[in-house]
């Protein structure tokens, strides 16, 4: 429905003048009204007015008109717009970003460098009559939804099994062999310890580019980038391969673009000479509160201190806690999140009985996906919480060490297999 | 992570002993800017000395510099240092020792305090020499039969182990143990050691303009807003994100294992 008002003057009217001779056919709300006997206006003051939401009677002074008016409003909740679509049907040139994808998804520098290959293939098709589309290259499992909105024309998705894990040389001949078959006119890669500046110096060093490193404020012609630890501005004519900083430009939010597949060749399988050998086990309470990727935190509702540690430890999760915890002496103050304690950047955040005031709001506010678990279903941290379970956390804590136990065994059990 | 005491370093072949070169550059202070010993090639260089007996130190650049007395303050007996100009390329010249030396290990820093930064010189060593390279090394476990057992450092904490046939670049992360203490006076007796070099100039770099680091500016946030009212709702209204799904009067067995599934599905537990 439009959230645009109609109304209907004439009917208006017409619903005030009691003399006109169509007055009765426009509907005024109950029948307060009626002509006596003698032709006399009779009112009937119990019919008057409706009993509103809080049981008191309320008398519709308009007639009806302003009724109308809020009904209109009422129904027509926040709506979905649907951005334009920018499509690109022959392109003639790429400029190629290869995401982060940390945990499968865009991270927000991951949508700045698209905003940023967007603003080079304006500046680009600006000069002459040319169309310009935005590759990303993703290696691994994707669970990323909003590749259309945040401004993916082409899509090349390298997921088959050997670009999962740890597999830099195989990723940079994926590379080296779309540079051979489209010949993007950037190489645009996130300068971060996540794998974009390691993959970006190695598609350099393999070219026989120089790449801007530390690059900030890139158009079509000029590129300023940092250097000398950040203590340097030093501009240049825009390079092949670029390797961008945080928030170089805007992400973009205003269209919406095809992310189709596109085509690519068989990719020759490079010999690995890294073998991966996977994550090692990292003692989960020795990594700093503010870099920790997941976090078990708990506040006012636990009252079992030992199953906490006890599920912290079987889930290989950092502790955190609230401020209460800790000032009740039940966790040390090192480990306090929140706006006086340590602001978090974990991935996944799991709140114990911590209803979530706004010092504690604002210290995770970085969080991805936060947990909750309370006994109080209307508190600030449900309505954060991407899952809530409303409950005892004695018991739901119980049942979770007990999963994670299983699931522990499980997985020796699996592993002995594959030993024997 | 592993401790001092389990790091098992072998000989990998019969006849010779592991060959270290650690490549060192010239420090800033990131306050002062004053020159010092850089952060990640002290590391590299403690390394280097914990895993070899033969263990180059090496620095492309200027002999006289007097930073390189603070590696040397580490307990070494020499710096070597392939004398070249400011305006000189650093690759050529390294990669000829390279080529000339042949050792099992190269490390570097990450990147440099000084100069350009981009840290590209392990990959461009690596590329010219067809060497692995592995960048953010946070420890080197042990070397055994040729091949070299590693932990990478990952951001948020996290370590991954990999193996590397030697010889291979390794680029040091600021997670590898802290180089040790430099010394005055034994960093005044080291001898530092000029050896000639290819010089070939970097053309490319005397084309860039570069000026003192301009602060960025912070992004702003911008509402765009085509009403009144959107706007005064955008300057007022609290955030309110729309709450996710609520777990209601359920055992807690069901409650826990949902809570289990979104972690498993968002692989913090592995």
């Amino acid at each position: 429905m439009s959230d645009v008002l109609r109304r209907d003057p004439r009917a208006e009217w017409i619903a005030r003048n009691r003399l006109h001779p169509l007055h009765g056919t426009v509907s005024v709300g109950d029948e307060a009204e009626v002509r006596g006997p003698s032709g006399l206006l009779r009112k009937n003051p119990h019919k008057v007015g409706f009993i509103g939401p809080n049981g008191i009677k309320r008398i519709d002074r308009l007639k009806g008109n302003g009724n109308t008016v809020a009904m209109g409003r009422r129904s027509s909740g926040p709506q979905e717009v649907l951005l334009p679509l920018h499509s690109v049907e022959q392109p003639d040139f790429y400029i190629v970003v290869v995401p982060d994808m940390v945990g499968g998804r865009l991270t927000s520098q991951d949508k700045d460098i698209l905003g940023q290959a967007h603003k080079l293939a304006r500046g680009i098709e600006g000069g002459n009559e040319q169309q310009g589309a935005v590759v990303a290259v993703c290696f691994g499992e994707s669970k990323e939804e909003g590749f259309d909105t945040a401004g993916v024309d082409r899509l090349i998705l390298l997921d088959s099994e050997e670009y999962q894990g740890f597999c830099p040389e195989q990723q940079l001949a994926a590379l080296v062999q779309i540079e051979a078959s489209y010949q993007p006119k950037h190489w645009l890669f996130p300068d971060s310890v996540n794998g974009g500046a390691d993959l970006g110096a190695r598609l350099a060093a393999r070219l026989g580019e120089r790449p801007a490193v530390q690059a900030w404020q890139v158009d079509h012609e000029t590129t300023v980038s940092r250097g000398a630890s950040g203590s340097i501005d030093i501009s240049r004519t825009t390079p092949h391969i670029l390797m961008l900083v945080e928030e170089c430009a805007d992400p973009i939010d205003e269209t919406r673009h095809e992310a189709q597949p596109l085509a690519l060749e068989s990719i020759p399988r490079a010999i690995a000479q890294l073998q991966d050998q996977g994550q090692v086990a990292v003692d989960p309470n020795a990594i700093p509160l503010a870099e920790a990727e997941f976090i078990l935190s708990a506040g006012n509702g636990i009252h079992n201190w030992d199953q906490f540690h006890d599920t912290a430890t079987a889930l290989g999760a950092t502790e955190g806690a609230s401020r209460v915890a800790v000032d009740d002496g039940f966790m040390p103050r090192f480990r306090q999140v929140g706006a006086t304690g340590t602001w978090v950047t974990a991935r996944v955040y799991l709140a114990v009985g911590i209803s979530g005031a706004i010092q504690h709001m604002q210290g995770i506010g970085q969080c991805d996906k936060v947990i909750a678990i309370n006994t109080d279903a209307g508190c600030d941290m449900v309505k954060r919480a991407a899952l809530s379970a409303i409950g005892d956390s004695e018991e739901i804590l119980a049942e979770l060490l007990k999963l994670a136990q299983e699931h522990r065994a499980k997985q020796s059990e699996e592993g002995d297999q594959h030993a024997a | 992570m592993q401790p001092e005491g389990k790091r098992q370093v072998q000989d990998h072949s019969l006849d010779r002993s592991l060959d270290i070169v650690s490549l060192i550059s010239i420090g800033q202070h990131p306050q002062s800017g004053r020159v010092r010993r850089a952060e990640q090639d002290g590391r590299a260089v403690e390394l280097g000395m914990n895993l070899a007996e033969k263990h180059t130190v090496l620095h492309a650049g200027d002999p006289l510099q007097q930073a390189l007395r603070s590696y040397a303050g580490m307990g070494l007996s020499e710096v070597q240092v392939l004398d070249l100009g400011p305006r000189a390329d650093a690759v050529p010249a390294l990669v000829e020792y390279l080529q000339d030396h042949r050792p099992d290990i190269v490390l570097t820093g990450v990147r440099a305090e000084s100069g350009e930064s981009s840290g590209m010189v392990p990959y461009l060593l690596a590329e010219k020499l067809n060497w692995p390279v592995v960048a953010r090394v946070a420890d080197i476990v042990s070397v055994e039969n040729g091949v070299a057992e590693l932990l990478l450092a990952l951001p948020r904490g996290q370590r991954r182990a990999l193996k590397v046939p030697l010889p291979f670049v390794a680029t040091i992360d600021n997670a590898a143990p802290e180089a040790r203490q430099s010394a005055y006076g034994p960093g005044r007796r080291a001898q530092v050691e000029s050896l000639d070099a290819v010089i070939e100039d970097d053309q490319t770099r005397s084309d860039w303009v570069e000026a003192k680091a301009k602060p960025r500016p912070k992004r702003l946030k911008v509402v765009k807003a085509k009403t009144a009212a959107e706007r005064f709702k955008a300057a007022t209204a609290k955030p309110q994100g729309e709450s996710g799904k609520v777990l209601k009067d359920m055992p807690a067995a069901e409650q826990a294992r949902e809570i289990f599934d979104l972690l498993l599905e968002e692989k913090v537990i592995s």
